[in-house]
Order: C-alpha cells, then sequence, then structure tokens
C-alpha cells in the first residue's frame, strides 16, 4: 500500500510537469490552431538560460529562494524573447499558409533549436545548479511529501488560474478569445491581431520557462535534446484534456504523469514511451476532442 | 524565369557536385610520405564525449610516437571522422577511410553497435581494426582483422560480481539496466549468470532507456523486494539521476556499476548521492603504476585536464598499434595483424596488455568508489 | 518516362560503369541514393500526392529492413546466379510486411486531421522502433549483424560484384517504384488521390472514398519503403533500430518538401542531393568540428517553407524538353 502511495506521489510530482508544459501548448494551439513543434525546445533553452544565468551572477552554489527568483526571470525572459522570435520570424509568414506547411515549419524550427543549442551548448549533459533545498514537508501514511513535488505542484495550479483569470477576465482575454474565434473578424473590430499572437507566445513560452525551472530542480541533467520526450507527452497530454482547454491540461497532465507511473511500476519501463502514443491514438481515435472538449463539427 | 533560372543553377550545381564527388572517388593519392591511420568516433551527438576523450588519448599517443620520429622514419597521419553516433554512418566513415584514405589500420569504436558495424568492413578489406573501449564479445568475433585492447563484458560482470558476493558479503542484488545500451543489457546479463552461479539472488530486474530522466516508478517497486544493492550497468548520465531518486525514495544501500560510469560528470549529476559508489572500470587515476603517472602528467600538460578511462583506453590502443606496426619487417596491413597477435605483456597506461587467441585483451580490472570528482582506488582483480 | 526498361538499361550500364572506374565508397553512396530516392517517392505519394503528413516513414522501412533481414536467416536460398531471386523475394516480403504495417498504421490515423496525423505518425514510428529494440530475436539494442548479401560471383568468366548485384537490384526496383507511382497517379485512383489533397470533403461529397483512398495511398507508399529498406538490410549486412529513429523520418520529409511535394522527378534530384550533400559537408566539419548538417537542414525546411513551399519543381515533373533550353539551337527538342 505504501508502495502505491508512492506511485501516486510520484505520478502526481511527474503529470504536474508535463501539465506545466501542455499549458503553453494549449495556449498556443488555442489561439493559433498551431501545434508548436518548438514549445519543448524553448523549454529546453529556458533550462540552459538558467544555467547560465546562474554561472554569470554566481549564484550557482546559492541555493536559497532569492537564486529561486533570479532563475525564474533569467529563464522567463529569455523563454519569452525566444518565443516572440519564433512567431515572428517563422510562423508570422506562414500564416495565411496551408496547414501543412505550417506544421513542417514548425518541425523545421524545434530541429534548428535543438542541433543549434547543441552546438552552442555541446552534446555533454550540464548540471542545474542547486536551486531549493529539498525537504519533507509532511508524511501521508509514512509516504514522505517533499517539498520540490509539492512546489511543482502548486505552481502549475496557480499559473492555470493566473491563466483563467487573464483569459476570462481581463480585456487582454478577451482579445485572445476573440482572435482565437476568428481571426479576420477579430482584426476587423478592432483588435491588433498580431500583438494579440505575439503576447500568446510570449506567454507560453514564459510558461515553459517557468517549467524547466522546476524541471532542473528535480532533475538536474540538461542536454539539448532533453524537450524531446517530456514535449511529446506533454502534447499528449494536451490532447487528452481537450487541446484549447486550460483546465483540460492540467487533468490531462496529470492523468498522463499518473498512467505513466503506474504502467512503468507495476508492468514494464520499456514501453513507457509507446504508452504516450497509444494513449494519443487512443484518443483520437475515440474521443478526439479530448475529455473536457467539445466537439466540433467542420464546416464547408 | 526567376524560377527556371534557379532550377537550371540548381541542376549545374549538383552535376558540378557529383562530378567532383565522383571524380575524386576515382582518382588515389599517390603520395605515400606517411603512414595512414584511420579512425572513427563519435565526436557529435549525445555520446560525443566519448569519442572526444577517447580521441585524445589517440592523438596523444600518435604525437608522442611522430616526435620520436614516427615509425621506421615515417611518421603517422591520423585521418579521424565523426560517426555523430550512428551505426550506418560509422560504416559510411570506415568504408570512406578505407577506400578513400587507404589506411593502414583503423582505431574505434567506443560503442559496441558502432563498432559491431565497421568491423565487417575492415574485415573484409582485411584492415586491421584495434577498439580501445567496445566491450561486447561479438565485436572481435566478426574476423580476424579485429581486435581489441580492453576487456570484454563477460569479464567486467564476473568481476562486479566476485566482489559482490565474495568481498561486500551481500547476496540480494537489483538490477537497473538501460535497454537501449547493448553494452548495459550485455553486462547485466554477464553480472547475473556469475553472481547466481556464487549463490546470490537477484530480486528485481528492472529496465530504462538511456535519456529517461524519472526512474522513481522503477525504483519504488524494487524498494519493495527489499535489496540490499543496485547493480546499474548503464552510463553516467542516467547513473546519476538515479542516484539521486533512489536516495530521495529511501534507498540508501550501495550503488555499483560499470565502466560506463567513468566521467567526470557522474560526480556532477549525482552530487553526494552517488558518493561511495562502486565501478568496475579500465582504468583509476590514482595509479602508481609508472606508465600510467608519466602518461597522466603528459595528458594534463597538452589538454589541462585530468584524463579518463576512454582516453587511457584510446592512447593505449593507438600505442599498441604503433608497437605492432614497429615490430613489422615492412608496413603493411597485413603484416600489422600478423604483429597485433603476437602483444604479449604491453605495458600499456591501463594495465598489462596481451592478446589472447579470440584477439581480446588479457588485462585486470581495477574496482574504483566514486569520491566527489575523484574515483579512489579501491583493488585490482586479476583474470 | 515512359520507357521502364530503357532506364533500366541505363541504370545497369551506369552501375557496371561504376563498379569498374570507381570505389566501395562511391559504390555505397551509389546505393544509397537509389534506396533514398525510393523512400523518397513513397513518402511523396503520401505527404504530397494525398496531401496527408506522415511522419513515420523510417517505422515502415524498418519494418521492410527487420523482417527481410529475418527472413533471410530462415528461408532457403538459391545461391549463385539465382540470388537475384533470393534477394528479389527478400525484398518483396520486406514491402509486403511494410504494407501490412502501414494498413494496421493507416486505418486508425487517416481519419484524423493534418496536424494530428502528423503526430500519429510520428507516435507509430516510435512505437515500431521501440519494438524492435525490446526484440531480442531480433537483436535488440545491439542490433542485427551479418545479415546475408548478394555475393561477388563469376558469371562465366565475368566478374560480378556484389555492388552490381545490390545495384541492379536495387535500381530495378527503383524504376518499378517511379513507373507504378507515375502510372497510378495519373489513372483514376490517382485524381482520387489528388482530389483528396485538394479538398477532403468536396471529394467526399463527389462519391470519393476518402479513407479508402487515403489507406491504399498509405499502404503502397510504406511497401515502397520496406522494399528500400530490405535493400539497405542487405547492402549494409548490419541493421540497429537507432538507424530508424525520427531524424531518418524527417531526412526523408526534406527531401520530399525540396524536391517538391508532388513531383516524382523532384523526389529523385532531392534524394541524390540529400544523400551526396553530408560527404560534401565533411571538409567543413572535419575542419571546425561541427556537425551542421542538421542545422542546414531544418534552416533549409523553414526558408523553403516561407519563401518556395513548392519546392524545386512543385508538382511539375522533368521535361526531357528542358534539356532543350541549354544549347543555343534554332529549335527547342520535340516535347516528350
Amino acid at each position: 500500500m505504501a508502495d502505491f502511495l508512492q506511485h501516486l506521489i510520484n505520478g502526481l510530482s511527474l503529470g504536474s510537469i508535463y501539465a506545466l508544459i501542455a499549458l503553453g501548448y494549449t495556449m498556443v494551439y488555442g489561439v493559433l490552431q498551431l501545434i508548436n513543434f518548438a514549445h519543448s525546445d524553448v523549454y529546453m533553452i529556458g533550462a540552459f538560460a538558467a544555467y547560465y544565468t546562474a554561472r554569470l551572477t554566481g549564484l550557482d552554489h546559492n541555493p536559497g529562494v532569492g537564486t529561486l527568483c533570479v532563475l525564474l526571470i533569467g529563464s522567463m525572459v529569455t523563454c519569452a524573447l525566444v518565443g516572440l522570435a519564433i512567431e515572428r520570424l517563422a510562423y508570422r509568414p506562414m500564416r495565411n499558409s496551408p496547414k501543412l506547411n505550417i506544421l513542417i515549419t514548425a518541425i523545421g524550427v524545434s530541429l534548428f533549436l535543438q542541433y543549434t543549442a547543441q552546438i552552442i551548448f555541446g552534446a555533454d549533459p550540464k548540471v542545474f545548479p542547486p536551486v531549493l533545498q529539498d525537504a519533507v514537508l509532511f508524511e501521508v501514511a509514512g509516504v514522505p511529501l517533499k517539498l520540490l513535488d509539492i512546489t511543482v505542484l502548486v505552481v502549475t495550479l496557480v499559473m492555470m488560474m493566473a491563466l483563467r483569470f487573464l483569459i476570462y477576465q481581463t480585456k487582454v482575454g478577451r482579445a485572445m478569445r476573440a482572435v482565437s474565434t476568428n481571426l479576420k473578424v477579430a482584426s476587423l473590430l478592432g483588435v491588433n491581431t498580431d500583438r494579440v499572437i505575439s503576447l500568446t507566445f510570449a506567454l507560453g513560452s514564459a510558461l515553459a520557462g517557468v517549467g524547466s525551472v522546476l524541471v532542473g530542480m528535480k532533475y538536474p541533467k540538461l542536454e539539448p535534446f532533453m524537450g524531446m520526450m517530456i514535449g511529446l507527452k506533454a502534447f499528449v497530454a494536451a490532447v487528452l484534456g481537450g487541446i484549447g482547454n486550460l483546465q483540460g491540461a492540467v487533468i490531462g497532465g496529470l492523468l498522463m504523469g499518473l498512467s505513466e507511473e503506474m504502467v512503468v511500476g507495476y508492468f514494464s519501463s520499456t514501453y513507457r514511451d509507446a504508452l504516450a502514443f497509444g494513449l494519443l491514438i487512443g484518443i483520437l481515435i475515440f474521443r478526439p476532442a479530448g475529455l473536457l472538449g467539445k466537439n466540433g463539427v467542420e464546416k464547408v | 524565369m526567376f524560377k527556371s533560372l534557379v532550377l537550371k543553377a540548381f541542376v549545374v550545381l549538383s552535376l558540378g557536385a557529383a562530378d567532383a564527388f565522383f571524380l575524386t572517388g576515382c582518382t588515389k593519392k599517390e603520395t605515400r610520405s606517411e603512414w595512414v591511420i584511420g579512425q572513427f568516433e563519435t565526436m557529435t551527438g549525445s555520446e560525443a564525449t566519448f569519442g572526444q576523450s577517447t580521441n585524445d588519448g589517440v592523438v596523444l599517443a600518435i604525437e608522442e610516437a611522430n616526435a620520436k620520429g614516427g615509425v621506421k622514419g615515417k611518421k603517422i597521419k591520423l585521418v579521424t571522422m565523426d560517426d555523430q553516433g550512428k551505426a550506418e554512418e560509422a560504416a559510411s566513415v570506415v568504408t570512406r577511410l578505407v577506400d578513400q584514405e587507404k589506411i593502414l589500420a583503423l582505431l574505434g569504436e567506443v560503442a559496441s553497435s558502432r563498432s559491431l558495424a565497421a568491423a565487417p568492413i575492415a574485415q573484409n578489406k582485411h584492415i586491421p581494426m584495434i577498439t580501445p573501449s567496445s566491450t561486447n564479445p561479438g565485436v572481435t568475433q566478426v574476423g580476424n582483422y579485429i581486435f581489441r585492447t580492453c576487456f570484454i563484458d563477460p569479464f567486467q560482470g564476473t568481476v562486479m560480481a566476485k566482489y559482490t558476493a565474495e568481498t561486500l558479503k551481500l547476496k540480494k542484488v537489483a538490477i537497473v539496466r538501460d535497454v537501449k545500451s547493448d553494452y548495459s543489457m550485455g553486462l547485466a546479463d554477464f553480472f547475473i549468470e556469475k553472481f547466481k552461479a556464487l549463490g546470490g539472488e537477484i530480486v528485481a530486474d528492472v529496465s530504462y532507456q538511456s535519456d529517461d530522466v524519472d526512474f522513481k516508478a522503477q525504483l519504488t517497486s524494487i524498494k519493495g523486494t527489499k535489496p540490499q544493492a543496485l547493480y546499474i550497468p548503464g552510463y553516467y548520465g542516467a547513473v546519476g539521476l538515479i542516484a539521486r531518486q533512489a536516495h530521495e525514495l529511501g534507498l540508501q544501500i550501495p550503488l555499483l556499476g560499470g565502466d560506463g560510469w567513468d566521467s567526470p560528470k557522474l560526480s556532477e549529476i549525482g552530487g553526494k548521492d552517488i558518493d561511495g559508489g562502486i565501478f568496475s572500470n579500465h582504468y583509476s587515476n590514482e595509479t602508481t603504476d609508472p606508465v600510467a603517472t608519466g602518461f597522466i602528467a603528459r595528458f594534463k600538460a597538452k589538454y589541462h585536464r585530468m584524463p579518463d578511462g576512454l582516453s587511457a583506453a584510446g592512447y593505449d590502443a593507438a600505442a599498441v598499434l604503433i608497437q605492432a606496426m614497429q615490430n613489422t619487417t615492412e608496413v603493411t596491413s597485413e603484416q600489422i595483424r600478423e604483429q597485433l597477435t603476437q602483444i604479449v605483456n604491453f605495458p600499456g597506461v591501463t594495465g598489462k596488455i596481451t592478446i589472447n587467441d579470440q584477439r581480446n585483451a588479457v588485462k585486470s580490472a581495477v574496482i574504483v568508489k566514486v569520491e566527489g570528482t575523484n574515483n579512489k582506488y579501491v583493488t585490482t582483480i586479476n583474470p | 518516362m515512359k520507357k521502364p526498361l530503357l532506364f533500366f538499361a541505363f541504370a545497369v550500364a551506369l552501375g557496371v560503369a561504376v563498379d569498374q572506374g570507381t570505389g566501395p565508397f562511391v559504390q555505397l553512396i551509389l546505393i544509397y541514393i537509389v534506396i533514398n530516392m525510393m523512400l523518397a517517392m513513397s513518402l511523396n505519394l503520401v505527404n504530397g500526392f494525398t496531401g496527408q503528413f506522415s511522419l513515420g516513414h523510417a517505422g515502415f522501412m524498418a519494418t521492410g529492413a527487420y523482417s527481410s533481414a529475418y527472413l533471410s536467416t530462415v528461408l532457403p536460398h538459391f545461391g549463385g546466379a539465382g540470388q537475384l531471386f533470393d534477394f528479389a523475394l527478400l525484398a518483396f516480403l520486406g514491402g509486403l510486411s511494410a504494407a501490412v504495417a502501414g494498413l494496421l498504421v493507416g486505418l486508425p490515423s487517416l481519419r484524423l486531421r493534418g496536424d494530428y496525423l502528423a503526430i500519429v505518425t510520428l507516435g507509430f514510428g516510435e512505437i515500431i522502433r521501440v519494438i524492435l529494440l525490446n526484440t531480442p530475436a531480433v537483436g535488440g539494442a545491439r542490433g542485427m549483424y551479418g545479415i546475408q548479401g548478394p555475393q561477388d560471383l563469376n558469371l562465366g568468366g565475368i566478374a560480378i560484384s556484389r555492388f552490381l548485384w545490390a545495384f541492379t537490384q536495387a535500381s530495378g526496383w527503383a524504376v518499378l517504384c517511379f513507373f507504378v507511382l507515375w502510372r497510378l497517379i495519373r489513372s483514376q485512383q490517382g485524381r482520387h488521390f489528388l482530389a483528396v489533397r485538394e479538398d477532403e470533403i468536396a471529394a467526399d461529397a463527389m462519391g470519393v472514398d476518402t479513407t479508402r483512398t487515403k489507406v491504399l495511398a498509405f499502404v503502397i507508399s510504406s511497401f515502397f519503403a520496406g522494399v528500400a529498406g530490405s535493400l539497405f538490410a542487405h547492402y549494409a549486412n548490419y541493421l540497429n533500430p537507432a538507424s530508424f529513429a525520427f531524424t531518418r523520418s524527417v531526412d526523408v520529409v526534406i527531401m520530399v518538401v525540396l524536391g517538391g511535394m508532388g513531383s516524382l522527378t523532384g523526389s529523385l534530384f532531392a534524394a541524390a542531393f540529400i544523400t551526396i550533400l553530408p560527404e560534401l559537408l565533411r571538409p567543413l566539419q572535419e575542419q571546425t568540428g561541427i556537425d551542421l548538417r542538421m542545422v542546414i537542414y531544418s534552416l533549409t525546411l523553414i526558408v523553403l517553407m516561407i519563401l518556395r513551399p513548392q519546392g524545386l519543381m512543385g508538382s511539375r515533373e522533368f521535361q526531357w524538353g528542358w534539356l532543350g533550353k541549354w544549347w543555343p539551337q534554332p529549335r527547342p527538342k520535340a516535347e516528350s
């Protein structure tokens, strides 16, 4: 029983990371109907940005809340800038192109980021600086709940609620929803669509930055291809929850983490990645709108 | 108008490139003022540090030989090609080295899967190939032109099994293997075989994939089986993380492994959690052997860092090759091969190297304990 | 374009010339070019002519390669001059198994839209690779080595090298692939493919069975990918699941996009170019120690999509008449 509880905690912890990254995917998809393949690589850049920020400011052996804030800022700013650059240079010119072409461009951007990072940062893994001392907060039935795990879960939930507030209770959010519903009409009604889209990208990317710092604390190994698998699973999580839906992204992420943990813990780890794809295929066949999505009929 | 221009330009360029490409393939370089040795390593990609480390050792050995006048008065030219960590690329570059660079002998690779891809080509063309670090037995079985200057995994697995059972006196071990690495799979199997033969029990056998970062699920499932130690025959990147997570989950048991742990990054990634971990290796920086200490000093002077096991292995492979070349009456590939089979007690940096009938090196292994970025020498196990 | 036998004869002549005149490295590259041509053409059928985005082509190549390699260890051989038949049969069986895989993958996936289909096919490609990685019978992580391939042979005094055998085989299949696809696209069924590409809903409204059309494209495409895989297996004599990762699928996508999604001849040129490119870049790489290949590829993809999404040839095919515009004759050659 203690084992199961531990698995549960592991799963939720893993899942909250997927959820955080899934939020970024779902935001961009919600507004642009675009799967931003490069999102996971922005996340990877965020991790390296945090690493170099720590090195440059000499904070790499100073764990503490202050360090955490500095790294978060460094990472979020870098990610937002990279996200903006990608949107401006690669996606905006493609705004009116067929979907297939945009997809290919996204893949191209993703690969470009990965391999350029490999050249710039080197292929050998780097170690994320210690940020927070992990500690046991409290125990549940003999299973310790650690600070880092709780932090990730809490941050994810806070981000989700903050985004909800932004999108549903603010003017900017209304603009985003307008663009998401119909870009042309939104611009006719006076919404500066370019700015809204840029903002969406910046926000989504900044979220990836937050995610990268949190993940760096838990799994300190950094290397240029670290985004691939995590990105893919986060994307599956977003689809599972209903792409375009914020709560869906979080629920999808947690479910994803839990199922992965259970499969690896109780069956075999060899198919852990295959599970993600299997889930995706299953959802898309049986419930393409995801758990919380609505089934839309495509009108001609 | 523009489009057709672009098209024409493209066609011309391609034809030109293809021409240049095929023509250079046809003409052969006949200036043989140097002995040409080929090397294929993983210089880019996620395992780049392995290739780069090995190359550092090889280059040092060849430079030293050239400084002493080379072999029989002629210098050695090393042509190194990058296989990017891919098996078919390894086959490709070795074909190129043999065919276009006209090498006399070949050094490489670290990973057994890439050595296996390239060995048949070298064997076919009768080019002696020495792998400095591939430990899978199948590599030298490809043919009589394929050699290795390191021990093989059956030996390495046995070494650790014996140490665990007899010195550490542990009976119950759980295995954490990397399913994506044939090295890890093989080593795990050999360990299990010997450990069971010595009366030990394998309480769990779980796997992960090389690039995974989360091992909590597997470790949690092992916890219940109450192992006394974990045998993790994988590469340092994952091992470091496994060590951390094992401790986070409360598994405070000895961690054991193989030469894949050998990297300065292990301790960085694993932190305090990997301290005290024990692994089998070809070589330890703490050796008092004068051959090795001399090498360490020269390596530090050139590269400004301590060598790791791969550099030492690369150095030895190159040194053995150079010795074989010296021993020939005429430096041809066939004679080099012949001389390689006669290498006995060669004073290598990684110990005395003798090439046996299966063209593998008969050498001792060292047991090393992790202590920060230093690896403390524990003991030597002789074959 | 209309005389496959002529092209095949030309290919064989080329093979003989290369066999005599060049060494194993150039020969290896040439075989890879032919294999890549088949991969590019087959993917073009799905991505270019039917407008579906498949990112899992490597999985089908792997299926064909491994099935063929495995069968070569269990099926009886003719050997000698009959080895042409042996390996042709193995290639066919490899293609068949890949086609079955294509059916299994295609049926559930092809109900999905563009971006989702891409991810799902990517997923299937990875699943196939993971299955192979975990199957000890085909070597697992170590890979399968010692796979039989065509052997050097002496036929009545004429020495035919293994390269020539392999190249003849490969060209035969490539020519077959080209002409099958060429005729298919210009047939009634071909119009269905194009209709699905242009506007799936309209096609559906016009009575085209869109799912069946898409699945057919997928299956045919996978068949030839499997054949290409088999040719690869028996020439390289070594297979490793890592050779069939997502990067391989991306390579083929780049070939298709560069050549023009919708141009068979474009795929041929692009395949040749992309195969030779790494070797051309190698001196640069040796000097700088940096592998720029993937960076160049990815940039090419982005730039192509923004500036020239139709690739080199768009949906046009190479015309012999174009050659006529090169030399300064008063009249261009007659159109083919």
